[in-house]
């Protein structure tokens, strides 16, 4: 079955694309160039929440990916080989629980790209938490039973989301090291391709929970990015706390840099400079929205020691903005491009790594994803 | 038995714009037909369609509901609920959403 988007396809295919999920459907920002003007085309799947789009640019060409609900007609997953001329929805449902596991998909947080070196691999983490494995580009997946059957599973508490499984980290030097995050259970992480997992939480404080410093999971992390130069640092922003690891996940390490700023979904990865990470910190899980009516992306270049306040561009006056935990991202280009979206339907952009940045789109509807990628000369 | 299944304008693009579908049914061993074997057809027919209506696990979706010619469903027998020669089902979303 294939339905026609709501815009034709460019016959220019360089440049940069921003897909951004919203509650209301997909929107598409589209540069030629990557200079200054992005054209915002949408909406697509007008009504449907789009919590996760996903870019997977290993075969060359890209092929983007939306999971999708509807309030009436549930989940849906599909995918575009022509950058979102046309959608693809396979007959029979590409995603959804087996037989015996009495569950229902409620929906897709997360779409991401496998190894490198294994250009069909996909995964996908939804709701109720569970982690989906495609061996033939995102045409199907099975569920990952090592997960599921995972004795922890039982009592994993929902965070204010849902109970989703919603970053999905493939180690770059071998792909049978996986690295998952579940709110409200934490890190997960997998030796063997995903057979066997165990949780990967110490270090993270759980200031909602008594005697929550040295819990086995639980942890309600939001969201976690791995470091462009060492594959075993890892950055976490958690609903109480920024922490780093060293050691691929095995223990975690506050970092306290910000003063004040514990709280905040996203945490983004420079795509290719070492020690470089990005947070957008809210005030208080009570408000959560930009402190003090200031809009203000953080930027770390030494792994956490120390954190830049970014702000050209950014409004810094009655600016209470919320941006949620796949609502921030960046492209493949070096110096990176970071595109942030906001409750409130604003998209924010820079293309100098965060020194300047720059209003994309306004009056969208609330904004769940962003994804963004360079496209081929 | 064939079974006219009516639909909603937004599930039309599934089925080519089609605003009613016929549905085979084998009917059971007692002869009767009811909505659960209708949508049992659907999703051998038509399975992008009828997972829009039902979940993996065979649950009609919350805000979605069946008629029985005027009969929701709900106030009668669920999918259980019998379909006779010449009845319609119609599949109709519910009031509801943000």
């Amino acid at each position: 079955m294939t339905i026609t988007a709501a815009f034709e396809r460019s016959r220019d295919t360089t440049g940069a694309i921003v897909l951004v999920g919203t509650t209301k459907g997909l929107f598409t920002l589209r540069c030629a160039d990557r200079g200054e003007r992005f054209e915002l085309t949408g909406p697509t799947f007008p009504g449907e929440e789009v919590y996760a789009t996903c870019i997977d640019s290993r075969s060359g060409a890209s092929r983007l990916f939306t999971g999708s609900v509807s309030n009436h007609w549930g989940p849906v997953l599909r995918r575009s080989d022509d950058l979102g001329a046309t959608w693809t929805e396979d007959e029979q449902a590409a995603l959804c629980f087996p037989d015996g596991a009495d569950a229902a998909l409620a929906r897709i947080w997360q779409l991401a790209p496998g190894p490198d070196e294994e250009p069909d691999v996909m995964y996908a983490g939804v709701e109720p938490a569970a982690l989906f494995r495609s061996e033939d580009g995102g045409r199907s997946f099975s569920l990952v039973r090592g997960l599921w059957d995972h004795p922890h599973r039982t009592q994993w508490q929902p965070g204010g989301g849902g109970l989703c499984l919603h970053t999905v980290l493939v180690h770059p030097d071998d792909p049978d090291r996986l690295l998952i995050a579940i709110s409200a259970a934490g890190v997960y992480r997998s030796d063997d391709g995903g057979t066997s997992w165990r949780a990967s939480n110490r270090g993270i404080v759980v200031e909602f929970l008594p005697d929550g410093e040295d819990l086995e999971f639980g942890q309600c992390v939001h969201k976690v990015a791995r470091d462009a130069g060492d594959p075993e640092r890892l950055y976490l922003q958690h609903h109480g706390g920024i922490y780093r690891s060293d050691d691929g996940g095995e223990a975690w390490t506050a970092m306290t840099g910000i003063a004040g700023m514990d709280f905040g979904f996203p945490v983004v990865a420079h795509p290719s400079r070492p020690s470089t990470a990005y947070l957008l910190p809210l005030e208080s899980d009570e408000f959560r929205c930009t402190p003090d009516g200031h809009c203000i992306v953080w930027r770390t270049t030494d792994a956490g020691g120390t954190w830049a306040p970014l702000t050209a561009g950014l409004p810094q006056r009655d600016a209470h903005l919320t941006v949620l935990r796949d609502a921030f991202t960046t492209d493949g280009y070096d110096p990176a491009g970071l595109y942030f979206g906001t409750r409130t339907g604003e998209v924010y952009g820079s293309t100098d790594d965060g020194d300047s940045w720059r209003i994309l789109a306004e009056h969208l509807p609330p904004v769940m994803s962003v994804r963004a990628a360079s496209l081929a000369d | 038995m064939d079974v006219r299944v009516r639909l909603p304008a937004q599930l039309r693009d599934i089925v080519a714009g089609a605003a009613v579908v016929e549905v085979t049914v084998d009917s059971g061993p007692d002869c009767t037909t009811t909505v659960a074997m209708v949508l049992d057809g659907l999703a051998a027919q038509h399975p992008a369609l009828e997972r829009r209506i039902r979940d993996e696990q065979g649950r009609t979706r919350p805000h979605v509901n069946l008629f029985v010619d005027s009969d929701n469903v709900r106030d009668r027998d669920g999918s259980a609920t019998p379909i006779l020669a010449g009845e319609e089902l119609s599949v109709i979303p519910a009031v509801s959403g943000g």
